[in-house]
């Protein structure tokens, strides 16, 4: 442990420390753009010089580690000197352009400017012009604002792992560039802006559109996958601006995906604000009395086991627990959150979450992917797959399809006879499971999604017994589900009750008529024609396909317009906070429940937010604890049977378009445009397709 | 002067064949087995008493260097890395050993690779120098064919390989760091110490990087002794050096002489003197464009080695002379090297990347007069914003040669300031 | 040049190395440790250059990424960063005239000029036969026989405009001049015969 001076303060810290890890632990500012804590330390911006003892010249106190003895200086005229002449050069071939910079008001170069820099410029000749670059739908260039700190390469290659981003030519004429006018191919492109000190990379869809200080700035949860990532939503009057991370380091770190970050626009689309009714074959709006009204009309005399619900994958828990509430008060017991017709066994909580937690990648050493994609299903869960990649001697193997994970893996075989060969240890890579210290198996939504999901889940918990990848101290047993409201739904019991019909249950029962009302909440991944001559009720925020089949809709919130609850692939509770109002006359979710409930005559028992909530901690006492994980117990569970050798299907077909938000989004259509198909095409022309 | 028997070069010019044969009988190879046998310590030991400073211009004892290497064998190869990309302007004499010696550096790779216990060697050679590099690849082939080098060389057991890596076009890759990273196929932009390539280098090994006059002359150091070579020149800057004399002398030329020559000795008895006689001498470059200039009144007594240069604020660098007489356009001569320095940064930390573009352009105003006489004390300002705030050297590099420029020509540049100024007035007052 | 100069459109869409040159290549990567064969990057870019009628196209120097299973841009980068690539086409003879302070110092300008006029083109420019391209150049280290030009693989020392003529016009009749000094110095020795050495001038029987 070394033991330096900085300011005249003594420090002990840890072996490896820099200086400048060293001066933030005594809370003292060392002005910097190339520094990043979680990107590698090229110690090129040269705004970090600190002076130390015996050193011959100011030495950047990001890349200097600390060591016994060191007597360091951060507030000498040494000091100051470097920083202001360090700010001057940054400066002299900036363009100022701050007024017209959608960077202005929160970045770091104007801030330090301020702060270290001189009040006026002395450079006399003519400033340096750079080329823009295209990178893609979602990143806009002003390379002229480069300051040349590297982050934007190192985060694409180092977090991203495309290395799609490179300097070319040298001296002043360096350039960030892709290669070649190439749109940069991750799906955690948007970062970029983040990452970039100053007005070089931005958001493109953001362009020109907000002044940070005009913003209104509520801290909540995306919904668009299972991740739960801590976003910040920026709205301005009753419009979604912008979409930006929060630091959570047990789920996204400070990383988004591009889904996440980009598909707001998709709420100001295609969005259902107002009740409709269908009338002579043709939906019409109407006032919510009248939607009610037509509910009401055709439920009541309806025997309960004739009445079914659906919940979708952007629900919250308060309205599907209303929404249960609801249904029992009718008598049904046909309720299902699995609307892709995954078949698996939700007995035991330990069976359904992603056990080890998602920081938890950190300390396996063999990961076995088994009908997942986590690439697209879980952005930042395979980021962090591979942030353990590169801390080293991580092995990673695939049963499904294969696919670039950014990391290298091992492909075993694309369906449940891979695992076979595992679990007998007739394959190479039970070895490495069996020799881990702390083995992870990560079972995607895709291995659900199929007759035998509750066979392949006993495979896979068998398998997980046979290499220790449950013990006291850890448990690598991984379920990455790709829907934010399914854990949330198994927790409070979104599933079929005794006797009770599951989704295909239901959709077999509307299809021979023996089902006449299926409610959908946000259920958008339904085949209409499945649906019959049901009466549909649809619940949600987009016309997307749901509301098409409908005969009453009625308009609900988006996951920006409601305080609400989701539970993330971990199992951990989260709270949507409400950033801006419903459009026109949606409502929340639950409170339409609620509204309706009493019409139908079963009036649901909470009047509040909180008492709904105090009604979520009676059904399961994971929602006493907002934010935190509660360990589930290892069980049996899973269903002993014959495996289906036909191929995993990861359930993303489209990373941009799986939901009905991200549907209504054009900058994700753009990124389909951009990505998807023409990788589609490509394949088609090489002809490795298929 | 330096005597012939002394001179370790003996076929700096090229009269004679850099073939195997040649070299031989110039002495080398002569029982390397022996040299080898008498163990790392002992090689390591005299090259400390020879009082070897590196050749390639930061002057720090090669032996020193050599004991910073890990003692200790891990399973990490160790690497040898030589710098032969030579570019520093007014620079090439290793050129020279390439060319027409490459037996003596071939020699001395296999002895230094021995002593600091490496398991490879890479000549790092610029990319232009490609006839030469071809020399030296004929000599690493012929060594390997007689079994100097490669399995069990000269018969000592160790296996050692040799193997060239031509450079592309980029003066930076002279510095160490840079090098090692071209040499892994990256951009040659220099690396932050810690660690030093001692500790983490080429493929993060174990490396040390020395300059090609440095280790060709190592060979014979140990064959004629320590004392021998720490006998040469004076205290701290011991031995033989090649010397580069160019610019304006009647007879320009590479010579090996002894450390600490006068350098108007060494100018006038193998230049040829200055053009136009010693009178007519304006400046000096004394150890390549990097080193700050010396006005005539310095040359005359000043000697040639590290001490004595730095006592007059400048350096020996690489012993290049770079003589300027009375006609040179100083300004534009300094100018010309701000202009390099700007082509040769290699932008990767902000002080380099702005500041020489920065210089170059004022220094190119400077040279008509287009400037105001402010601007000399705001760009001296803007060197020593970039000397010392730069990952490697380059950017002191840049800066001192303007610095000296202001040191001993500032009354020149002030007066082309004024009559620009002036002539600027009567042409409005036309 | 910028990364976007490039105009695909101009440009061959594919390389291969011809089966000598991937045999060169295998020898160039075998000279690293396994692993490392990003190492060979620069000569392989090299030996594209060669075949590739002196210069690298886009086209290869994917050709070049892919043999070493590096990332395009990590490519591109290397070959825009070091200046001995050229990354669009070039005359049959490159002539690159040293114009640093030690070969300024004794009439590179004039050097430079000469070519001008003798080619009628400007530095960085290329004659319209696609014979000559003329380029300045930083120091080309053999500045005891300045003014240096570099021709190709050689170079020319101790030239002069009137010099620098003649081999121009050798060029062009289809001669390779003599490289080397141009005024019968052996190498670096003072014009005239070296002040030392004077035993070790006479060839050496091997």
């Amino acid at each position: 442990m070394p033991k330096l001076t900085i300011d005249g303060i003594e420090i002990e810290v840890e072996p490896g420390t820099s200086i400048l890890q060293a001066c933030e632990q005594l809370g003292i500012e060392i002005p910097r753009f190339c520094y990043h804590e979680r990107l590698s330390v090229p110690a090129n911006c040269r705004m970090c010089l600190v002076e130390m003892e015996r050193a011959p010249k100011p030495v950047a106190a990001c890349a200097m580690p600390c060591g016994d003895g060191m007597v360091v200086k951060t507030n000498t005229d040494l000091v100051h000197k470097a920083r202001k002449g360090v700010m001057e050069f940054l400066l002299i071939n900036h363009p100022l352009d701050c007024p017209i910079c959608d960077q202005g008001g929160e970045c770091d170069l104007q801030d330090q400017a301020m702060a270290y820099g001189f009040d006026r410029g002395r450079f006399g000749e003519n400033k340096r012009a750079v080329k823009d670059k295209y990178m893609g739908p979602l990143i806009r260039t002003e390379m002229t604002r480069c300051i040349h700190c590297t982050r934007c390469i190192r985060f694409i290659n180092e977090i991203a792992g495309v290395p799609d981003l490179g300097a070319v030519n040298r001296g002043e004429h360096m350039e960030i560039t892709t290669f070649v006018e190439k749109a940069i191919g991750s799906e955690m492109s948007g970062n970029l802006a983040d990452v970039c000190p100053v007005g070089a990379l931005l958001s493109k869809p953001y362009a020109f559109t907000a002044r940070p200080w005009e913003l209104r700035k509520t801290e909540t949860i995306d919904v668009l996958d299972a991740i739960g990532s801590n976003i910040r939503v920026d709205t301005r009057g009753p419009e979604v601006m912008r979409v930006l991370p929060r630091v959570n380091e047990d789920i996204n770190e400070e990383w988004i995906s591009d889904k996440t970050r980009f598909a707001y626009d998709g709420l100001k689309r295609q969005r259902l604000d107002r009740p409709y009714v269908r009338k002579d074959g043709k939906l019409q709006p109407a006032t919510w009395a009248e939607a009610f009204q037509a509910i009401a009309a055709k439920v009541k005399g309806v025997a309960g086991n004739r009445i079914a619900a659906i919940a979708g994958d952007l629900v919250d828990v308060e309205s599907m627990l209303a929404l249960k509430d609801l249904m029992a008060g009718l008598g049904s017991a046909n309720i299902d959150c699995r609307q892709d017709g995954a078949r698996f066994d939700t007995s035991s909580r330990v069976g359904y979450l992603f056990n080890s937690g998602i920081a938890g990648i950190e300390r396996a050493d063999v990961i076995l992917l088994v009908g997942t994609n986590p690439r697209w299903e879980g952005t930042l869960v395979n980021a962090r797959i591979r942030k353990r990649y590169l801390m080293g001697g991580l092995k990673v193997a695939v049963v499904g399809e294969a696919r670039d994970l950014t990391y290298p893996c091992t492909h075993l075989g694309t369906g449940p006879d891979a695992l076979q060969g595992l679990a007998d240890g007739s394959h190479a890579f039970a070895e490495a499971l069996k020799g881990a210290k702390n083995p992870m198996i990560i079972l995607g939504a895709g291995a659900f999604r199929r007759k035998d999901g509750a066979a392949v889940q006993a495979a896979v918990r068998a398998l997980a017994e046979s290499v220790n990848v449950v013990r006291e101290d850890w448990n690598g047993f991984n379920v990455l589900h790709s829907a934010a409201s399914r854990v949330g739904g198994l927790d409070i019991g979104f599933l079929p009750g005794q006797g009770g019909l599951d989704t295909a249950g239901i959709l077999a029962g509307a299809a021979d008529g023996s089902v006449d009302v299926v409610y959908l909440l946000g259920a958008d991944e339904i085949d209409p024609v499945q649906l019959g001559k049901a009466f549909v009720i649809y619940q949600g925020h987009h016309g997307d396909k749901g509301a098409h089949r409908a005969d009453v809709i009625l308009p609900g919130a988006a996951y920006t317009e409601k305080n609400a609850t989701y539970v993330n692939t971990e199992g951990r509770p989260q709270t949507a906070r409400l950033a801006a109002f419903p459009p026109g006359e949606a409502r929340e979710d639950w409170k339409i429940l609620r509204a309706l409930s009493e019409l139908l005559g079963t009036k649901l028992p909470y009047d509040s937010l909180p008492q709904l909530r105090q009604r979520m901690v009676e059904v399961n006492p994971v929602f006493g604890k907002v934010g935190s994980v509660v360990p589930a117990a290892w069980g049996a569970f899973g269903s002993a049977g014959a495996l289906d050798a036909a191929p995993f299907v990861s359930p993303v077909a489209n990373y941009y378009m799986t939901d009905p938000i991200s549907r209504a989004s054009v900058t994700m259509a753009r990124c389909t445009e951009t990505f998807v198909k023409s990788a589609e095409s490509a394949q088609e022309r090489t002809g490795t397709h298929g | 002067m330096l005597r012939d028997e002394d001179r370790i070069f003996t076929n700096l010019y090229g009269f004679q064949s850099f073939g195997l044969d040649a070299a031989k009988k110039r002495g080398d190879w002569d029982n390397t087995k022996a040299l080898i046998e008498k163990g790392k310590e002992w090689i390591i030991e005299q090259v400390k008493e020879s009082g070897l400073r590196g050749r390639g211009g930061a002057g720090f004892s090669t032996g020193m260097k050599w004991s910073f290497m890990p003692k200790n064998v891990t399973d990490k190869p160790v690497y040898l890395v030589i710098n032969a990309d030579e570019g520093e302007p007014g620079t090439c004499k290793d050129r020279d050993i390439l060319r027409h010696d490459p037996h003596k550096l071939i020699e001395g790779c296999l002895i230094a690779g021995f002593a600091i216990g490496a398991s490879a060697c890479y000549i790092y050679i610029r990319g232009e120098f490609y006839n030469e590099g071809s020399n030296v690849q004929r000599a690493i082939d012929e060594a390997y064919a007689a079994g100097l080098i490669g399995k069990n060389a000269c018969g000592t057991g160790y296996d050692y390989d040799i193997y060239i890596h031509r450079g592309a076009g980029a003066y930076i890759c002279g510095e160490e760091t840079a090098l090692i990273e071209s040499i892994e196929g990256k951009k040659g932009q220099p690396r932050n110490k810690p660690p030093f390539p001692a500790q983490a280098g080429l493929y993060s090994c174990p490396t040390t990087v020395n300059n090609v006059e440095s280790i060709a002359v190592v060979p014979t150091i140990l064959r004629r002794g320590a004392a021998w070579f720490a006998g040469l020149g004076r205290p701290k800057n011991t031995g033989t050096k090649l010397f580069c004399i160019s610019g304006h002398v009647n007879k320009p030329c590479n010579v090996e002489e002894e450390m600490g020559i006068p350098l108007k000795e060494l100018i006038e008895k193998h230049a040829g003197g200055v053009r136009g006689g010693w009178d007519n001498l304006l400046a000096i470059i004394p150890g390549g464009s990097s080193v700050p200039l010396l006005p005539k009144s310095i040359c005359d007594t000043v000697l040639m080695d590290f001490d004595s240069l730095r006592e007059v604020r400048s350096g020996l660098g690489t012993a290049a002379v770079i003589v300027m007489d009375k006609s040179t356009d100083v300004v534009k001569a300094i100018a010309r090297l701000s202009q390099f320095y700007a082509h040769e940064s290699c932008g990767q930390c902000t002080p380099c990347r702005e500041g020489t573009g920065w210089m170059n352009r004022i220094m190119q105003r400077m040279v008509t007069g287009n400037a105001r006489v402010e601007e000399i004390d705001m760009l001296l300002d803007v060197t020593k914003q970039i000397e010392g705030h730069t990952i490697c050297a380059l950017g002191d590099a840049a800066a001192w040669p303007v610095q000296g420029l202001f040191r001993h020509f500032r009354p020149e540049v002030e007066r082309r300031i004024h009559e620009y100024r002036n002539a600027a007035k009567s042409l409005a007052a036309e | 040049m910028s990364a976007s100069a490039h105009d695909p459109a101009n440009e061959p869409a594919t390389f291969a190395f011809t089966p000598e040159n991937l045999e060169r290549a295998k020898k160039i990567i075998a000279k690293y440790p396994e692993g490392r064969q990003a190492s060979a990057c620069m000569p392989l870019l090299d030996l594209a250059q060669r075949q590739n009628a002196g210069w690298v196209s886009r086209a290869t120097m994917d050709a070049v990424a892919d043999l070493l299973g590096m990332p395009r841009i990590r490519v591109y980068e290397v070959a825009t960063f070091y200046t001995m690539y050229n990354k669009s086409p070039v005359g049959k003879h490159v002539i690159q005239v040293c114009t640093t302070t030690p070969c300024w110092l004794r009439g590179s300008d004039d050097v430079v000029h000469a070519c001008e006029r003798k080619l009628g083109i400007g530095v960085g420019e290329t004659t319209d036969d696609g014979e000559f391209t003329l380029r300045e150049v930083e120091c080309s280290g053999a500045c005891v026989n300045a003014p240096v030009v570099q021709i190709g693989d050689d170079y020319y020392e101790d030239v002069s405009p009137e010099l620098m003529e003649k081999i121009i016009d050798a060029l062009k009749r289809g001669e390779i001049p003599k490289p080397g000094s141009q005024i019968g110095r052996q190498s670096s020795e003072p014009v005239g015969g070296p002040t030392t050495l004077k035993a070790f001038t006479t060839t050496q029987a091997d």
